[in-house]
């Protein structure tokens, strides 16, 4: 049904007295359409308001929706400018590891290498210690039986020499003494 | 002043107060055997020359050592040497002292060590025989040293003459 023939059936009932039940109250003379006048000023009423909303309200609601599309548009925009970082980024990373894994076989390379040479060094060192440490040794051994020899040798001769000391004191009587005394007198005295 | 001088100058002094006092063979004996005495003491000889020992006490030493011992012209010379400070050069200043006493006398010194003391007998007969062998004559000085067990170590000026068993002894060693 368009408009007018709305307006038509309003205007055609309008001139009908109002129904009323069997109490006198009055009742709608339709279950379901309203009263032809309320029909024509809500039409009206409501062509006002959509025209109303059309012209006031539309416009902003457009420029809002703009914005939010424009907004959305912005973040999918944003959303994919980070997922290309973030496959940038992952991509960098991929290719770290990669660069990651080829530094830490490396530096375990460059680690046993040095961890070799240290161990050869320190073989070689030990080896040269040991040997510097035996000839010390032998050495030192050598010097102290010398030593020990030299002290053995000197002690037999100081205490030969005590010996021989107390041998020829208790020896050496009076008349002894006197023997030698007198012989180094006439010795002297001849000397010239 | 150096040392030298110094012992000379106290030698020089002794000399002339003992001359003075005419004790002068007596002095000088009897400081050469203290001399000797004190070269062969290590104990002797450090409370003699300890500065940390008041002089007083030195000289205390000096004289319980020498009283009634020695001429008092002997003790109180030593005491005067000690008291002074001097008593490391005791030994150098009685040398020189024996020294100038001979020279006085035209003697030179023999200082002769034996392992047994000397009689007079053989002390003159020693002083002869050194006289005969030397040239001059000698002005006795013996020192008794069993160190060289036996037999006479002469020393006369710079000539040594060396009759001790501990040198023949020496000598075998060596030869040994």
């Amino acid at each position: 049904m368009n408009l007018f023939a709305l307006v038509a059936l309003i205007a055609a009932e309008e001139g009908k007295e109002p129904h009323r039940d069997s109490g006198g109250m009055v009742t709608t003379h339709h279950w379901l359409l309203p009263e032809t006048y309320e029909l024509i000023y809500g039409g009206l009423a409501a062509v006002i308001i959509f025209g109303a909303l059309y012209k006031f309200a539309l416009p902003g609601i457009k420029k809002g929706l703009a914005a939010r599309t424009e907004r959305i548009q912005k973040e999918i925009d944003g959303g994919q400018a980070a997922k290309a970082a973030a496959i940038a980024d992952a991509e960098r990373i991929r290719s770290a590891k990669g660069d990651i894994e080829g530094e830490r076989s490396r530096m375990l390379a460059d680690a046993d290498a040095q961890a070799e040479a240290m161990l050869a060094e320190g073989r070689s060192r030990l080896v040269a210690e040991v040997a510097e440490l035996e000839a010390k040794a032998e050495a030192d051994i050598a010097a102290m039986s010398g030593r020990a020899g030299a002290e053995l040798q000197a002690e037999i001769s100081r205490l030969a020499s005590g010996a021989t000391d107390s041998l020829i004191s208790s020896e050496l009587d009076a008349a002894t003494q006197n023997d030698l005394i007198e012989s180094f007198i006439a010795k002297v005295g001849a000397g010239r | 002043m150096s040392n030298d001088a110094r012992i000379d100058g106290y030698a020089r002094a002794l000399f002339e107060i003992a001359r003075a006092e005419g004790t002068i063979d007596e002095v000088e004996d009897e400081l050469f055997r203290f001399a000797r005495n004190l070269d062969s003491s290590d104990s002797l000889r450090n409370a003699l020359t300890d500065e940390q020992i008041p002089a007083a006490r030195r000289q205390a030493i000096v004289e319980d050592l020498l009283g009634g011992k020695a001429t008092a012209t002997t003790t109180q010379l030593v005491s005067l040497v000690v008291g002074s400070g001097r008593g490391r050069d005791l030994p150098a200043i009685i040398d020189r002292l024996v020294q100038r006493a001979s020279s006085s006398k035209s003697l030179e010194v023999a200082e002769v060590r034996s392992a047994v003391a000397l009689t007079d007998d053989q002390q003159t007969r020693l002083a002869a025989a050194l006289a005969n062998a030397t040239g001059k004559q000698v002005n006795l000085k013996v020192i008794v040293d069993p160190a060289i067990l036996g037999g006479i170590v002469a020393t006369v000026g710079d000539s040594v003459i060396d009759g001790s068993v501990r040198t023949r002894l020496e000598h075998l060693k060596a030869r040994l």
